[in-house]
Formats: structure tokens, sequence, C-alpha cells
């Protein structure tokens, strides 16, 4: 266990290398970061000396090695753009995006699976056919499109919910949270709805294949004949065979959930880190572009560890040892 | 459908037969074919059927810009039957195209990407060892990666384009059929027809692509399914951050995002008809790969 | 199977409850609205240090905290702001008379050692991605005469040294001898004479400004201002319309008719001092790799340094349908920097007149009979309608033979690559920050030359000796009469020679909610100073 952890994190660790040096060449690939920045007054003299001031003046590989010897230090430099610790940055605004993370991956959970095994159970039934189409409808839709229609509906046109931004923030932990406040919770509703309405399709319809498969197979005969309680199949036997592939998704979907914030923040002026990254892609501001790839990767080997341990928990026939 | 074929005897229906039974059970999956087929044929046939090369500047008029359906362009030749975007280009004419572009590029990347991760997953799960290592390694790699971020990462590589995106498509999807397929695989390979075929001794590779496979099937062709309309969303999605096609030459996802711009001020159909054949088209797609799941699909066999 | 039915319906009760509870909360904090502006901006500020990075949406912010010694006044105009009055006393010494019994926010007095101080420090900014340098690099020694005159030493005759300075905001010296600028955001050293403090700032999102009772001007008609950042076009427009903001900067061309229409809802614009202009790229003495003949044929010279080639090119463009059809009617045509009424506008330099038949006619006699393949480059996510315009060009431009093929980029790829001089014909647009015409002849149409820094941003390597010489001269020129009238001839020339084809000159839009009126700037800068309620 101790030896394949550990394996586990040396990869990462390549991965991690791996991505930098990808992003290092990407962003020296597009173009010079001062270009952007600078003010379209700068004469050449004053162009040259911020290319100085950023360090850009030097070789890549120079550049990079700088970057390697600062992250062994714990630090990954300082913003292009707001010459603020890359990390402090990301940090200040990862709160908002966790809090919208969440909230739809446990919306998706929440609707999803409780719909997906009634439409599994009764796949005639009009309801069963409502949330299949439901869900077709769920991920034929464009999130941008339909959180600029949740703005229309719901904000511009009825005037119920706030259209953009957090609101009124609470601090727990020395964090301001929305989710704290009765106001902040009212921006929430729109963009979290946005944000998980992918993923509530994806689990319904992974959570009705799964019971349908299920279904047929043996054991439930079996547990049936048993005469065990239907309830008893379908809720400890039925579920936890069908919460393989669903934490598989789920664990992934989570990563793709704060990628996709990306555009739902955009939408709802949502200040978090998708906002962030976007804007940082947009000025090649380097520093911050690296340290959010690293804690988004760092972000998805503690889930994809989290759901390789679940597999053994769920699915005994699955080792970790067999992973060599 | 190959392992029920073989393990059971041969009835007096083809394989292809039984499944054209099986498929055509579902009425509205017949009727989701028949509209995927009607816009398979509308994309492929467009030069021929369009009044306009919406991609051909020349033939565009700003004059016309932001007309309403069914107005006379300003030479009086013809009709703008689903009105015109703001540079003056007939919106059915871009619609037929950009079903053209968002079809090629959905179904073409989900396909290329599904058969290279299931693939790579099935073979990771069933030949372990250090392949399967540096398999899911570059699966990590690729899902440490925000598809957003790769995308325009190769965007800006490459500029905008169409085989661009769809690329971009490939290598950021490739990976969810990699890991889906190796999880299910993982479990498959457990089961009791592996081991037998494999105490037959049939060689390694037919009992990866005859028999895992198939059974694998159900949850890659789930995604599958997903992943052609997540492709056109994606792309749709890119086209609203500013990446994606070219603006001259756009898909549904950009007429959309074009038009959205100008939902707030009533002009409604430049956004709202490229929107109702995206969502016709990505349902027309599901209903068919719902049933065709359920047909594939050995273990619902009765 | 009735109790998967009650799973279901109890999770989507349970969400239908969330949402409901939130619905009903929406009617928080009316109250203290009264006094209480909330604006939106477009782009987020990189910074509450003045001195960090010259970038507009700073500036916009910076001008509720701190103030220059020289104010812009709406319509970009020099107006007195910690100065009270300036004169140059000889070729190489301006003076400036300082306002006294101006106050600090921390309750300093506001002296000439606080001028000084200044100015040292803008160039001592670590890690500045654009310094404010720029602005005081004229200035090449300080003499402090009395607590409230100070003398600026320049080498030679430099008459915009009030307007560099409009872009200095000045800084207390008792915030000790290195200010960084994470103590500006931090907002510790964020110490203005602004009409405004700072109390919280969050960057991306939101800053809360509060009224500062001891500023020395007019005092503004809001308490508290909450300052947010919506970079999204829709999401700004419908955060107005929802009423979670009262003022919005930056109206989106396409909804502008609508919202004119809407009684909730007020509109404010003027003419800004950005114009929009396509380069013809010089550089290449033969063809430009993007242009070939009619069959795509290799072409033997460049045809862009063909005047007649230019003049054709400029004449095919039909401004007013660009203005009315893709700008919405917010933007005027023009054929030079400035709008009318600016000084160095040159009155009789009208637009280039729309004229498909002579610009085939130019085109035929300068060898083109069959036009040429031409691709027309631009941002599309940088300027109003940047990717609109350059269809549209391409299609005018293919009406008179020039199959012109529209490349639009992504900003950051595309202002490399126009960098590198790699486009033949593209777009861009420039924000004249000094109001007069010297900046872009400087800038833009002087010949590129790094040993006296003019030419910088010159993307088309235009060249013309005997234009350099009269931007020159102009610069040189302290009266300003005759200065205006030098630049008049120096634009004169460069729009003649077609060294830029100008398009249009941008509108500024503000949208608030209906009962509120905003002093339109021509600088674009938004300021909660100018919004106040309607006089009934």
């Amino acid at each position: 266990m101790i030896t394949w952890l550990l394996r586990r994190l040396f990869q990462a660790l390549l991965v991690v290398l791996a991505m930098t040096v990808i992003v290092f060449i990407g962003v020296n690939v597009i173009g010079d970061p001062v270009e952007i920045l600078i003010s379209p007054d700068a004469d050449q003299a004053e162009r040259a000396r911020a290319i100085i001031a950023l360090g850009l003046d030097k070789p890549l590989w120079e550049q990079y090695l700088h970057f390697l010897y600062g992250a062994l230090h714990g630090d990954l430099g300082r913003s292009f753009v707001y010459n603020e610790p890359a990390l402090r940055l990301i940090g200040s605004r990862m709160p908002a995006t966790m809090e919208l993370a969440v909230t739809a991956v446990l919306l998706s959970i929440v609707i999803g699976i409780p719909l997906g095994l009634f439409a599994g159970l009764k796949p005639n039934s009009f309801f069963g056919r409502a949330a299949m189409a439901g869900s077709i409808l769920g991920f034929s839709l464009p999130t941008f499109w339909v959180g600029l229609m949740l703005i229309m509906v719901f904000a511009v046109q009825l005037g119920w919910l706030p259209s953009t931004g957090r609101g009124h923030t609470a601090e727990l932990f020395g964090i301001q949270w929305s989710f704290l406040t009765r106001d902040g919770l009212a921006h929430m509703v729109m963009p979290a709805t946005n944000l998980a309405l992918g993923n509530i399709a994806l689990v319904l319809r992974l959570t009705r294949s799964g019971v349908r498969e299920n279904l047929t197979m043996d054991y439930v005969k079996f547990a049936r004949a048993k005469g065990l309680s239907p309830t008893r199949v379908v809720f400890v036997h039925v579920l936890k065979n069908i919460m393989i592939p669903i934490v598989t998704v789920i664990g992934l979907e989570f990563g793709s959930v704060i990628a996709f914030a990306v555009v739902t923040e955009s939408v709802f002026a949502w200040p978090g880190m998708g906002k962030l990254i976007i804007d940082s892609i947009n000025v090649l501001d380097r520093p911050v572009i690296v340290a959010y790839l690293m804690m988004i990767v760092f972000l998805f080997i503690t889930i994809n560890l989290a759901v390789d341990l679940l597999y053994t928990v769920l699915d005994p026939r699955v080792r970790l040892e067999t992973k060599e | 459908m190959s392992a029920t074929a073989s393990a059971g005897p041969v009835k007096e229906e083809t394989p292809f037969r039984r499944f054209a039974r099986e498929f055509a059970e579902s009425k509205l999956a017949v009727a989701g074919l028949v509209v995927v087929l009607v816009i398979a044929a509308l994309a492929i046939f467009a030069p021929f059927i369009t009044p306009q090369d919406p991609y051909d500047l020349a033939q565009l008029d700003i004059m016309d810009g932001r007309l309403a359906p069914g107005a006379l362009n300003g030479a009086g030749t013809m009709h703008y039957w689903l009105g015109t975007d703001d540079q003056g280009r007939d919106m059915l004419s871009g619609i037929i195209y950009g079903l053209r572009i968002s079809l090629s590029v959905g179904a073409g990347s989900a396909l290329i990407a599904g058969i290279i991760g299931s693939a790579l997953g099935l073979i990771a799960a069933y030949v372990g060892g250090k392949i399967e290592t540096l398999i899911m390694r570059l699966v990590d790699l690729q899902l440490s990666f925000p598809a957003i971020l790769v995308a325009l990462m190769i965007l800006a590589f490459l500029g905008k384009g169409v085989m661009n995106v769809m690329l971009a498509l490939v290598i950021v999807e490739w990976a969810r059929y990699a890991r889906t397929a190796r999880s299910a695989a993982l479990v498959e390979r457990r089961r009791e027809y592996i081991e037998a075929a494999e105490c037959l001794a049939l060689p390694r590779w037919r009992v990866l692509f005859r028999h895992l496979l198939p059974n694998c099937l159900p949850p890659l062709i789930v995604i599958g399914t997903i992943q052609v309309a997540r492709a056109i969303t994606l792309e749709a999605t890119l086209s609203f951050l500013g990446l994606g096609v070219p603006i001259t030459e756009p898909s549904l996802g950009l007429l959309i995002a074009n038009g959205y711009q100008y939902m707030l001020s009533g002009k409604y159909w430049i956004s709202f008809y490229p929107g109702i054949a995206l969502l016709v088209t990505i349902v027309a797609i599901n209903l068919v790969g719902d049933q065709l799941r359920d047909v594939l699909n050995p273990r619902l066999k009765r | 199977m009735q109790f998967s039915f009650r799973a279901a319906l109890r999770g989507t009760v349970l969400t239908g409850a969330l949402a409901l509870a939130a619905l009903g909360l929406t009617a928080l904090s009316q109250g203290a609205r009264a006094q209480t502006l909330t604006l939106a901006v477009s782009a987020s500020p990189t910074s509450v240090d003045p001195h960090y990075h010259t970038f507009g949406p700073n500036e916009s912010l910076d001008d509720h905290i701190f103030t220059p010694l020289v104010k812009m006044d709406e319509k970009s105009r020099p107006v007195p702001g910690l100065a009270e009055s300036w004169k140059m006393l000889d070729d190489n010494t301006w003076e400036f008379k300082l306002r006294p019994g101006v106050k600090f926010h921390n309750g300093a007095d506001f002296t000439a050692e606080d001028v000084v101080y200044t100015i040292n420090r803008v160039p001592t900014v670590a890690n500045s991605p654009g310094s404010f340098k720029i602005y005081t690099k004229a200035v090449a020694g300080m003499e402090i005469v009395d607590p409230h005159t100070i003398r600026f030493k320049t080498n030679g005759i430099y008459p915009l040294l009030p307007i560099d300075l409009s872009q200095i905001y000045i800084i207390p010296h008792g915030l000790g001898p290195n200010p960084l600028t994470e103590d500006f955001n931090s907002l510790k050293d964020a110490i203005g004479t602004g009409p405004y403090k700072i109390v919280s700032y969050q960057n991306g999102n939101k800053a809360e400004l509060e009224r500062f009772d001891g500023y020395y001007g007019t005092k503004p008609h809001w308490q508290h201002v909450t300052y947010r950042m919506i970079p999204n076009d829709g999401a700004r427009t419908s955060a107005l319309l929802a009423g979670d903001v009262d003022f919005i900067e930056n109206v989106p061309t396409t909804d502008v008719a609508t919202l004119s229409k809407n009684p909730k809802v007020a509109l404010s614009e003027t003419t800004s001092l950005r114009f929009v202009y396509l380069w013809l790229n010089r550089s290449h003495q033969d063809a430009p790799p993007d242009v070939s003949g009619p069959n795509g044929e290799k072409l033997d010279k460049n045809p862009y340094n063909d005047l007649r080639v230019r003049q054709a090119l400029s004449m095919a463009i039909n401004r007013d349908a660009i203005v009315s059809r893709v700008m919405e009617n917010l933007a005027i045509p023009t054929g030079q920097f400035l709008a009318p009424g600016s000084y160095s506008y040159v009155p009789d330099l009208p637009p280039a007149k729309y004229d498909p038949a002579q610009a085939k006619k130019l085109l035929a006699a300068a060898g083109y009979p069959h036009g040429f393949r031409a691709t027309l480059t631009g941002p599309n996510d940088r300027y109003v309608n940047d990717g609109k315009i350059i269809q549209a060009i391409g299609q005018m431009w293919s009406r008179i033979g020039v199959q012109t093929t529209v490349n639009a980029l992504t900003w950051p790829t595309f202002i490399g690559r126009a960098n590198k001089l790699e486009f033949s014909s593209f777009l861009l647009a420039w924000g004249i920050s000094s109001g007069e015409a010297s900046n872009p002849l400087r800038s833009l149409i002087h010949t590129y030359d790094k040993s006296i820094g003019w030419g910088a941003v010159n993307r088309g390597r235009y060249h013309n000796p005997e234009l350099d010489a009269m931007i020159a001269g102009a610069m040189k020129i302290g009266d300003d009469a005759k200065r205006e009238k030098a630049l008049q001839d120096a634009t004169r020339i460069a729009m003649n020679d077609v060294a830029i084809i100008p398009l249009h000159i941008q509108k500024n839009v503000w949208g608030m909610k209906a009962g509120l009126t905003y002093v339109a700037r021509a600088d674009e800068a938004t300021q909660a100073m100018g919004v106040t309620p309607v006089k009934k």
C-alpha cells in the first residue's frame, strides 16, 4: 500500500514536470505577454525594460530552470499582471469556484441518482421516459446558452434571482463564502444549476443504465428469490453495484466541472479561478497559468487516488496490488 | 453481439436482421435515425441546396444584415426565410453549412477519440504491467488539463480551423474512453467467460477484441453518445470564448454564440434557429445512441 | 418500487426548496441603497497601486482614490487638479502652482514634497508590466520653490508636460522609502486625495468605496460606491436590466437600440478618442506572403507601396454602412485621428468618399485590372465589433476585385504576430491618451526609431522622412495655436498619403437606471463622481 502510494506520487511528479514544460513552451509559442500588457504609448526602451522586468529576456530554458528553482522553494512565481504570488492569487479565487463546483456535483448526485433509479426501475412509465428525455436536453444545451437563458428568464424577465456576482459573503476559517448568507445563496442558485445540468443528465443516464443491467443479473434474481424486500435489493445490492461507474464518473467530472466553471463564471460574472485562468491565458500570464495547472493536476491526482481507493471498497474484486 | 452469436446455436435470422428488428422496436429511435440521416444528407449536399454560399464574403451584403425571417434581400432576388445575421448571411444557408461543420467536428472527433481511447483502455486493463501504467499515466496527464485550456493551447499553436478544433477535441476526449474502457474491462476480465476463453488458448488479441470489447461496449456507447453531443457543445463553447472555427465559416455553435449578442435586443432568429437545429441534431443522435445501447447490450438480452 | 419514486421525489423537493428559499431572499438590503451606487465596469483593474500598470481600468478606479496635478475633463482637455495653474517659464522650465489646503485620506497635508516623492517613485515600481515612467521621463529635474510651488526642468521645449503629468496620481511622501504594490493592494498604502477612500478590494470581483469627507473639491453625491467588475457584455447588460447594478460602462452596441427604448434605463454617450483603422504593411518590397495575384500567382511587388492601391482600398470601404450596420451608429466615420471639436482636428479632411467605381479605376491604373488576393487580419476579442468590421471590409474589398480572405485571431496571437510584421493588412484601434494629434503622429506614423523612442507601434513600417521632420518640428513649438497648425499640417500629409486607412471613431456609452444621469467622458473613464440623480 505504501509503495503503491509512493509510486503514484512519483508518477504525479513526472506529470507535473511534463505539464510545466508544455506550458512554458506553449505560452512562449503564442506570444509575448509584454506586448499585451504594456501601454500602447510605451516607447521601444520601455518595452525592452518591461521584458527584462518580467525576466522574459532570458532564454526559455533559463527561465524554466529559474522557475524550477523557485518551485522547489515553494515559490511558483509572481503574476506578470498583478505582481502578486501566483499561488496567493489563485488561493484568493479558489473558494468561489470550489463552492460552486461542490454544489453542482451535489446537485447532480441528489437529482441525478434518484431520477436515474426511477427511470431504470420503471423505464416505460411516463416519468421514466420524461426523465430520459429531460436528460437528453440536459446535455444537449450548451452551458453558456443555458446560462444566458436562465439570466434572461429568472433575472431579467421575472426578477426573481440576482443575475451576476457572488452577493454577500460571510467568513468561515478566514475565507469568504457565499453559501453562508441568504443573499450569497440566492446568487449561487443559477450558476450552480447551470454548472450541474450536464452532470445531472450524465449521472441520471449512468444510474439508469446501471440499474437496468443489474436488474437482469442473477444475483438480483437470487436475492429476490431469497425473499429480500425490493427496497433492500435496490438500495443495498443494486445501488452498491452501480456505484462503481458512477463514482468514477463523478470523480472525473469534478475536475471538468471546475474547468467548465470557466464558462459559467464568465456568464454569471462569478469571481472564481476559472475566470482568472481565462483572463490569464488571454494576457499570457504564465506564472498564474502554470500555478493553476499544477494545482489542478494535484487535485486530479487526489481525486484519482480517491476513486481507486473507493473501487476497492465498492468492488472487492478489484485490488490495488493487481496494478503492479 | 458476436459473443452471443458465437455462443448460442445459429438461428434462422442473421445477426444483422435481428439487430435491425430490435432497433426498430423503438419508434422514437427510428424517427431519430431518420432525422440523423436527413441532417447528414443536408450537410453533405449543402452546396447544392442552399440559396447562398454563406462562407463566400462576396455573396454577402452587410446592407442586408439582421433582416427578420421572410425578408426580401436588397436586390429583390431572394427571400431570407430564416432572416440574416449581422453580416447579411442567410441564416438558412448558414445553418445548413453550420450543421455540416458541427456534425463533422462532433462525430469525427468522437469517433477518432473513441477508437483510440477504447483501444488503449482495453489494452491497459488486459495487458497490465508497465503498459497499463504508461497508458494510465498518459490518461492522468491528459485529464489533468482542463479541456478548455488544452483546446486554447492547440488552437493557439495552430490557429483557428475546423481540423484544429477536431484535433483539439480528440486530444481532449480520448482519455475519457480509455478510463471508462479500462474500468469496465477490469471488472469484465475477472468474469468466467474471459477465463474460459483464455483456457481455450485463444490468441490474446482475439480475447481482447472479440470477447472483452463487446462486453465493455455498453458504457463506451453511453460515453460515446454523450461525447458526440459534448464535442459539438464544446466546439460551441470554444467559439463562445472566441476560439474554435473561423468567424467567416461559422458552425452552429458559433452562429448561436454570435446571435446571443442580439437576444436582449429581440433579434431572436440569429440565435434561435441555429439553437433549434443544434438541439434537433443532438436529440436525434442521442435517441439513436440510446436504442443502440439497449440493443447492443448483451446483458439486457432476455 | 414506490420507494425509488419517493427517493427521486425527495431529491427534487429538496432542490426545489433550496431554490425557493433563495428566491425569497433577493429583496435584501433595499433600504440602504439610496446613498449607494453599484456600478459595473467591463475590465478588472490589475492593481490599486496607481503607478504599477498603465492600463485604462486601473486609471478609472484610481480616479476615485487619487488625484493627479492636472486632470482631464470630460472632453479630455487639461484642467486643474492638485495644481491650480501651470506655465512655461522658459524653454527648459515648467512651473506648477499647487492647491493649498488639500488633505490626504490619512489627514496629511498635500505639499510639493509629495509631488517630488511621487515622481521619484514612479520609475522604481518593481515588476511593472507597463511603467508610468513614459510620462515622467521628460522631467529632468525638480525644484521645490515653496510648499505650493514646484518647477520641473526639461531638456528643451516640452509642451506636453501638463498632459503627461495628468497620468501621474500623487501619493503622500509619508508612505516611506519604498511602498510596495502589495501594500497598495492590501489597501495599507492606498492613500490619496481623491473624493473616495477605498475600503475593500477583491481583484476581479469588486471594490468598495466610501466618500472622503475631507475632499477638497465638490462633494460627490454617493456616500458609498460598490465598484463591480463584469467583463462579459451580456452579463453586464443583464445585471443592469435585472437591477443588480445601477450603472454600467461599455453598453454593447447590439443592446443600445433596445435599451434606448426601455423606460427603465437611461443612456449617456459621447464621441471617444479611440479611432479604428487599418494598416497596410509597407515593410515588404516584394509581395507580402499573404497577398497574391487574382489567380493565386505570385506578385512581383508589394501592391501596398502604390498610393493608388491604398487610395482604392480606402475608397472601397463604405464607412457609413459600417457605422450604421456594424456599429449601430455608435461611431462616426473618420478620415483622421480625432473627432471634430478636438485640439488639432483638421476641418478640411473628411472621411474618404465611398466610390467603388473610382476604386476599380485606380486599381487598374496601378496595374491590377483584375484586382488581387489579399488577407485582412484582425483581432476578434479586443475592440468593439472588431471581427464584424473586418468581415464587412472583406465584403467591400471583394466587390472591387480584391478577393479578400478574412482572418480573425484572438488578441494574444494577433498582437504577437502583428509585431513581427507578419500581416499585410490588418485592423487595430488607437486610444489617444493625450487628446491631441501629436500622440498618434509620434507613436504610429513617425518612422520606427529606437534611438528617440518614436514610431514604437508603427506596425505598418510607414516611412516618410519629410513627415518625420514635421512631427519633430511641431513638438518644439511652445505656442499652442502654432503647434496646432503644425500638427494639422502633419496629419493632412499622413492622411493624403494613406499612411493608415482610418475607419471610424468610437462612441462611449454608459447605461444606468432611469432617474440617473452621467457626464459622458471622451477618455472612457467611468467615475462615480459623474453619476447623479436627475434634477427634477
